[in-house]
Order: structure tokens, then C-alpha cells, then sequence
């Protein structure tokens, strides 16, 4: 008995050595993929990085065109699912009716009154009725999401963007209650019959998760600018907020902004130029 | 103890199949949400959750409610509860089991539902609920079971039941209080957003779990030859009044801040509730049939000729039940997500598959408070025989 345990425990220690041995190994074989120090230091070099990542909507430059090239955008990109395609029957046979309620969206046009519904105000400037306010997650400094969520697949990095596992996500909604902003969307359904053309840079999304505007960290990885950038000629500037010199920074000091239910003490990192 | 569950009269088995056929039901229906997920329910963008976390909701009232017998028994020896303990126990039992399982149905992947333990957060309030809602299940499964066996066995239960039983109290106020933090910590959501919410939670539970708990008295009453006692049936509903009173107090409270202050955040919604939004009004002839409800049965409990009045008393505790619930169920829930936090209106009622997997989840409740108080009342017979 005693023979055959000291036995048995040289041969675990035998191999917990190898182990230990081995993992400088392995953590390198795998530097790419997971989170270790080596991972770290070899980061794309051509990243940005901010301290805080920030965005500002210059209202003024936002027409109904431009709102609606950036939803186009960012949805095509990130593979959200648009109910109002018609569904390809060979691929997706026997495919139900959808319920536009349970519409997914990252980024979306909404009236004044509904983007500030706190500044609701009767004799509110008429420029302002007609105009389109794009509103999306706000990735706010101390997110209520991030809080409620109970197993952190809703998760802040240390550049400030409020991201998330769809992975490890269990689909219960918590986040979608806590958020003041109406960012986060649910998959009620299997997205994939609802992507025209499935975009091979992002991965689609199954039922029952949770999703919103992860600032585009994907390309933030590789250097280059969220989407919503690009498709808006000019009117959202995104960089980092803790910058004094940054563009975004000057354009904080240049201009009068407004961010959506500041009273709420959420801090949101989205600003809109008035 | 357990084989007592499978001796039964026609009418015991008759209602057992019914219950399995339902969850039967119930089951077939879920295999088509777990399938093609939550879309099958009328739950939206705008109304995140729904039917099931409000029944969640309200049974974990029920759940609590069962501590209005343990506290008079355990902690100031009132003997007259003496035989009723163990259906609040159980009754805590049966409604906790359902509130796990609206849990679990409400998920998008409830097969991911351990990474909660997995990756314990605990600045998620979800993180404590699961805490205290499994903790008091453990307790009152433990405590009900050992304290029956000792009844039957004619024996004193073992020491340290008595120490779970202490335990048992706070954990009782604890689920419901951690269930309303749920709701009432989140900025944004002004219909939730009050402190007395937990305090608002726990009026409705002591109302509506004792006042269910009297029901099922008359019912077991009916069909064992278990007598839960008069009495305690009478004590039961003296505190069934004086909290639906404090649960109605409560109400007017949070009607008259939010009236009185003006502030729209939180006045949109009880207007929603109450009067109609922008023209929506689905859930305002429920509500005043709540209020209804709940007020008449307060005033039915009060008079004590009505109170005592043997006919009456079960009328009346289904009204406070049904009033509970649909104050719950149905407001309590919908009423913070209308209007959005857009400002948008989108309503929200059941589907009828939500609604059958709700059905299938209270058969199964139903099955479990079937078998236990089939031991209760069967060993309380023996005993006394």
C-alpha cells in the first residue's frame, strides 16, 4: 500500500516537472491567441491606443444619408442581422416570420426627444426636430452593464471599451435592464438567415446572446478606425480622452457638447457636438 | 419516508397524471424554444424580460412567505402553528424549485447557466440571488425533511436543525430583498429605481405566500383527514391583513413620490400602469383589478366577522393572491421596461407558448407540493393514529 502511493506520487510529480518544463513552451506556442505576458509584448505594432477611447458626433454634420451609411457600415461589418431581407429558402428552409420587436442594432438614427429624453423641451430650436441623432452603447466609464452582468461576459478593458464574450455570455438579459441607453440587443433567433453576406472579419453570433458596439476593437487591433469613422465624412472623431492634445480632446475644448443622461453619473464617453 | 408518495387514492393519482401531463406540455413547448430560442415569446428589444422572471419574481414573494409561520413557531413558541410549519416549509420548498426553473427557461443559453459559478462575479446582484435563493432551498429541504422524519419516528429532531431554522429567517427576507436589488439598483429604470422597492417586495410576499398557504389548508382539509387547525388558519390571516394593508400603504407611497415630484422618469411608468402612456393602455384594466382585488380583500380581512367566516376566508385569500400576482406578475416587471429607456412604447403581453411553459413550470411546482405535503399530512395521520 505505502509502496504503491510513493509510487504513484513520483509519477505525478514526474509529470507535473515536465509540465512545468514545458509551459515556457507552450505559453509561446500559443502567444498569439491567449492573454499571456509573452501575447503582450508582441502586439501588433501598428495598434492604437488610447488610455480612454472616446467618440464625438458633430450633430451638426450628421444628415439622414450619412446616419444611415454608418448603421449600413458598422451592421455589414459586424454580420447584425436585418430582418427586412428576404430569407434565402434553399439555405434557411422553413425560416419563421420574424418579429421586428426583437430587431438586433449597434448603431441607429433616433428624434432628439428619444437620444435626450432628459432634455425634453416644448420649444426646443426647430433645427433640432428633424434631425438625426445616432445613438449606440456609450461605453461609459462606469458602466451599470458591466455591474449586472454575473458571469463578466460583459467586460471592460483598460482602454475604457465596454466589451463582450459571446462566448460566455448565458443570455439573461441583465445587462439589456441595467443599460439607461437601450444599446444592447438580444439574439431571440439565429441571426445567420438575416445576413446578406456574411462578413468573414467578425464572427456572427448565435441565439440567445447578448451584443452591442464593441468600438470596433477588431480594428482598433490592426491600426485602423472603427467603421463608423469612415462612413461619416467627417462627422465622428473617436481618440483617446485622457489626451490633452488629442483631436478629440480639442475638439471637447473648440465646442459646446452634450452627452446623453449625464445626470445618471454613468459617465458615457460619447459626446455630442450642439 | 418517501415511499408514502406512491400509496395513493384514485383522486391522488388522477391529479398527479394531470400535473405530468402538463408538464408534459410544457416540456415539448420548451424543446421548441430551446431550438429556435427566446423569439418564441412576446418578450422584445424594448421588453428584455417577461412573463417568466415576472412569475420568478412573484414566487420567490411565495417562497418568502413561508417564514410568517416558522418566525411565530420557532421564535415566540406559538403552539398553534405547530402543525402548519411544515407546509410553509414546504410550500418555500416547492416555490423555490419553480423560481430556479423560470431561471433557467428565461435564459438565451441555459446550457451555459454554471458559468455563473464558473466565473463568480460578485458586483452582479444575480451573483447573491443565486446565493440566497439556492441557500434557502437547501435549508428548508433539510430542516422540512429531518424535523418530519423526527415527528414520525416520535422522536426530537436532531439538534442542529434548530440552528438551520435561525439561519432560515434572514435567508427568507434575503431572497426576496436580493431579488428586488435586481431591479432597484439599476439608474435608468425609474420605475424600479425606489428604495422602498425590497420593502414593497416583502409586504406583497407576507400577503400573498400566508394568504396561498390558508388555500391549501382548506384544500387539505378537504381531501386528508389532516386538520391544519382553525386557529392558526385565523392567525394566518390576520398577518395575511396587515400586510397586503402595508403592501397597499406602500403602493400609495410610490404613486404619491411620483405624482407629487413630477419627475417624468418615474411618473411615466405608473401613468403607463395606471391611466394608459401615449395611448397604450394593455395593462390598465389589470392593474385596477389588482388594486381592486387587494384592496377589497384588505377590507374582507379587517371586519373580523368576515375574517372569521369560514366561507368566505378562502375567497378572500384568492383574491389577495390573484391581486398579488397580477400586481407582480404582470406591473411590476412590464411596467419598468414601458416606456423604454428611449422614451419609445413598445407593449408587451405573453405568447401562448410562454404562457404553456409557465403552465409547465407552476405542474411542476404543483408536483413537488403534491408529494411533500402527500408526506406531511400522511405522517401527521400516522402519528396521531
Amino acid at each position: 500500500m505505502m509502496e504503491k502511493s510513493r509510487r504513484s506520487f513520483l509519477k505525478v510529480a514526474g509529470i507535473a516537472a515536465i509540465g512545468l518544463g514545458a509551459s515556457p513552451a507552450i505559453n509561446f506556442a500559443s502567444s498569439d491567441s491567449r492573454g499571456t505576458a509573452h501575447a503582450v509584448k508582441s502586439k501588433n505594432k501598428e495598434a492604437l491606443h488610447a488610455r480612454r477611447w472616446g467618440m464625438v458626433i458633430d450633430t451638426g454634420k450628421i444628415t439622414d444619408e450619412i446616419a444611415k451609411s454608418v448603421s449600413k457600415a458598422c451592421h455589414k461589418a459586424h454580420n447584425v442581422p436585418d430582418f427586412n431581407i428576404k430569407v434565402d429558402e434553399k439555405k434557411y428552409p422553413h425560416t419563421r416570420p420574424v418579429n421586428h420587436k426583437q430587431e438586433v442594432k449597434w448603431i441607429w438614427e433616433e428624434h432628439f426627444d428619444n437620444a435626450f429624453p432628459d432634455k425634453e423641451d416644448e420649444f426646443l430650436a426647430e433645427k433640432f426636430h428633424g434631425l438625426p441623432f445616432l445613438v449606440t452603447c456609450n461605453h461609459c466609464k462606469h458602466a451599470p452593464c458591466v455591474r449586472a452582468c454575473p458571469t463578466q461576459a460583459t467586460f471592460k478593458r483598460e482602454d475604457g471599451i465596454v466589451m463582450m464574450d459571446y462566448h460566455r455570455c448565458i443570455g439573461c438579459r441583465f445587462c439589456m435592464a441595467a443599460c439607461p441607453f437601450g444599446s444592447r440587443s438580444f439574439n431571440f433567433r439565429d441571426p445567420r438567415p438575416f445576413i446578406k453576406k456574411i462578413s468573414p472579419n467578425y464572427p456572427t453570433r448565435t441565439k440567445g446572446v447578448v451584443e452591442k458596439c464593441d468600438f470596433c476593437a477588431e480594428r482598433l487591433a490592426k491600426g485602423k478606425l472603427p467603421h463608423c469613422v469612415g462612413a461619416s465624412k467627417g462627422a465622428i472623431v473617436v481618440g483617446d480622452l485622457e489626451d490633452p492634445k488629442s483631436e478629440i480632446r480639442g475638439l471637447l475644448n473648440e465646442h459646446y457638447t452634450i452627452r446623453r443622461k449625464q445626470s445618471l453619473g454613468t459617465e458615457p464617453s460619447v459626446y455630442y457636438i450642439m | 419516508m418517501l415511499e408514502i408518495a406512491i400509496k395513493g387514492s384514485k383522486n391522488y393519482w388522477l391529479w398527479i397524471v394531470f400535473l405530468l401531463a402538463v408538464m408534459g406540455a410544457g416540456a415539448v413547448v420548451y424543446l421548441d424554444q430551446f431550438t429556435n430560442g427566446l423569439m418564441i415569446t412576446g418578450m422584445s428589444r424594448d421588453v428584455s424580460w417577461g412573463f417568466y422572471i415576472a412569475n420568478f419574481t412573484f414566487l420567490v414573494g411565495v417562497a418568502a412567505g413561508g417564514v410568517m409561520v416558522v418566525i411565530p413557531y420557532y421564535l415566540h413558541d406559538y403552539e398553534k402553528f405547530h402543525r402548519i410549519t411544515i407546509l410553509g416549509e414546504f410550500l418555500a420548498v416547492a416555490s423555490l424549485i419553480m423560481c430556479l426553473l423560470f431561471i433557467i427557461v428565461d435564459l438565451g443559453q441555459p446550457t451555459r447557466a454554471l458559468n455563473v459559478l464558473l466565473y463568480p462575479t460578485p458586483h452582479s446582484m444575480l451573483f447573491y440571488d443565486m446565493i440566497v435563493l439556492n441557500g434557502y432551498l437547501f435549508l428548508n429541504i433539510v430542516v422540512g425533511w429531518k424535523v418530519l422524519e423526527a415527528e414520525r419516528n416520535q422522536v426530537e429532531p436532531a439538534w442542529w436543525t434548530k440552528p438551520l431554522v435561525y439561519l432560515s429567517i434572514p435567508f427568507a427576507i434575503g431572497i426576496h430583498t436580493v431579488t428586488a436589488y435586481l431591479y432597484c439598483g439599476l439608474p435608468g429604470r425609474g420605475f424600479w429605481l425606489t428604495a422602498i422597492l425590497a420593502p414593497r417586495f416583502l409586504a406583497s410576499a407576507f400577503a400573498a405566500g400566508p394568504a396561498f398557504l390558508i388555500i391549501l389548508c382548506y384544500i387539505i382539509r378537504k381531501f386528508t383527514k389532516f386538520d391544519p387547525g382553525w386557529e392558526a388558519m385565523q392567525t394566518l390571516s390576520k398577518i395575511v391583513c396587515y400586510a397586503i394593508i402595508t403592501n397597499l400603504f406602500f403602493f400609495l407611497c410610490e404613486i404619491f413620490v411620483s405624482y407629487y415630484s413630477n419627475i417624468p422618469a418615474h411618473k411615466a411608468h405608473v401613468q403607463y400602469l395606471l391611466f394608459g402612456y401615449h395611448g397604450y393602455t394593455a395593462l390598465v384594466p389589470w392593474m385596477w383589478t389588482s388594486l381592486t382585488l387587494m384592496t377589497t380583500g384588505a377590507i374582507l380581512l379587517l371586519i373580523p366577522k368576515l375574517r372569521n367566516n369560514h366561507t368566505l376566508l378562502p375567497i378572500t385569500c384568492a383574491m389577495i393572491v390573484f391581486g398579488a400576482w397580477i400586481d407582480k406578475g404582470l406591473g411590476m416587471i412590464s411596467g419598468g421596461f414601458v416606456p423604454s429607456p428611449l422614451h419609445h412604447v413598445t407593449e408587451y403581453s405573453p405568447t401562448g407558448p410562454e404562457v404553456m411553459i409557465a403552465l409547465g413550470v407552476y405542474a411542476t411546482g404543483f408536483f413537488v407540493l403534491t408529494i411533500l405535503y402527500k408526506l406531511a399530512t400522511q405522517v401527521k395521520e400516522e402519528v396521531r393514529g
